[in-house]
């Protein structure tokens, strides 16, 4: 009897012992997922996306959790909507919904800014490449570079699912990705400051006037996806996702539709991306000299593209006789609408009577439909050259 | 095929095809708001 006891009190703390002899990565890991609290609770940095990943990494790093074995909770989740890259795919149809195209719209040469936005992911995809990732590797690291957590998941998860990346890279990618979003405000600045004078800062440009017509907003979401789906076919269900949510709300007609893909399912589709994301940060797996690399570089690509957007932007002023903002390019990256909103800042500080939101506005929508074009073409891409 | 030369075609031919891709996007556009141009809000209707 006192045996039966014994062995039942035993296997009542297997968790303890576990922790005391092989537990050092998850209790790094569940710090990690405490840190992450506190940057979602106390900061607000992202609280929607890293309080259910850090809860899911708390879950899958507690001793002995099998919330990630076969069956688990968070391995279900990951398989119906992870690993068949659905999760991502809705929540694109959420962001179409709530997007706003008419800036663009009444000043289309914004878009450019969209591109030079993007040159981050290509030259972050290079150094990946020079420090020893391999391919899939590089391409999913570069993708942060796109400011855009689904596109992130998107890509990486379908090297994971082609075992052709670490399956706890993707976590990795996704945190990174969101935690640089979230830190733009913090990144972006700085290099607006660096890269501009004080006079081309103060420069005015004057609200664009008028309302766009609702064909042409209409037309809008069906053209992107014909272009999309004729030059990167690959990229096709990022691109058709974000303009099926645009289109529905444009439309007028199934406000129902448009209100459901915008809340209740970007809502459920953003707590299971986050928690089977968190499941993938399992201490022995995720913490590796890759993971701090990935995150070193996600930095970088977020860093490049500001200078890219900040560079046509002073071109664009030289060619334009100082009619045009230079700030205004910084917006061209996909973090919506915390771009446009800190170039208006910026704007304000140089010269009180400054608006430049629109315009900002106009390149940071740009920067959405540049950064989901870019990791189409490096998919189509990556097709051509047989990589995939 | 080499790490190097895979890098640099991705960056040229990517950062390239973005960049025009984009570019024909902004014309559709242009051609787009010539159709339907953009209509004067109401305060410049009233002016």
């Amino acid at each position: 009897m006192s045996d039966a006891i014994l062995a039942a009190l035993g296997a009542l703390f297997e968790g303890v012992r576990f922790l005391f002899t092989h537990g050092g990565p998850n209790v790094i890991m569940i710090a990690v997922a405490c840190a992450m609290f506190w940057l979602a609770i106390a900061k607000g940095v992202e609280p929607l996306l890293l309080l259910p990943i850090a809860f899911g990494c708390l879950l899958v790093n507690l001793p002995l959790s099998e919330v990630m074995a076969q069956g688990g909770v968070l391995k279900t989740l990951y398989d119906f909507g992870i690993g068949n890259e659905l999760f991502p795919l809705l929540i694109f149809v959420g962001i179409g919904s709530m997007t706003d195209f008419s800036p663009l719209l009444a000043n289309p040469k914004l878009l450019l800014f969209g591109a030079a936005g993007q040159l981050g992911i290509f030259i972050t995809l290079l150094l990946a490449l020079a420090l020893g990732f391999s391919k899939e590797e590089a391409v999913s690291v570069a993708a942060i570079g796109a400011c855009d957590g689904p596109t992130v998941i998107f890509v990486s998860n379908m090297f994971a699912g082609m075992g052709k990346i670490p399956t706890a890279m993707v976590g990795a990618l996704a945190v990174a990705a969101y935690s640089y979003m979230a830190l733009v405000p913090v990144i972006q600045p700085p290099i607006m400051r660096l890269l501009t004078t004080r006079k081309e800062r103060a420069v005015k440009m004057p609200s664009p006037k008028g309302k766009v017509s609702r064909a042409a907003l209409i037309a809008f979401p069906i053209i992107v996806t014909a272009i999309t789906g004729i030059i990167a076919p690959q990229g096709l269900p990022l691109m058709g996702m974000i303009m099926l949510g645009n289109f529905m709300k444009v439309s007028g007609v199934v406000p129902r539709l448009a209100n459901a893909s915008e809340n209740e399912i970007a809502n459920v589709a953003t707590l299971f991306l986050g928690l089977a994301i968190g499941g993938t940060m399992a201490g022995p797996q995720f913490l590796t000299r890759e993971t701090l690399m990935v995150f070193g570089l996600g930095l970088v690509a977020i860093i490049i593209d500001t200078v890219g957007g900040l560079l046509l932007g002073k071109i664009w002023y030289l060619l334009s006789g100082g009619k045009v903002n230079p700030l205004v390019g910084a917006a061209g990256i996909s973090a919506y609408p915390m771009a446009a909103r800190l170039v208006q800042n910026e704007g304000q500080r140089w010269n009180k009577h400054n608006y430049l939101l629109m315009h900002a506005m106009g390149a940071n929508t740009g920067g959405q439909i540049g950064s989901v074009m870019a990791a189409a073409i490096m998919l189509s891409l990556l097709k051509g050259l047989g990589v995939i | 095929m080499d790490n190097t030369i895979f890098g640099l075609t991705m960056l040229v031919v990517g950062m390239g095809g973005t960049l025009a891709s984009l570019f024909f996007i902004t014309l559709v556009i242009c051609a787009l708001t010539a159709f339907f141009p953009v209509r004067p809000g109401k305060e410049e209707e009233k002016k």
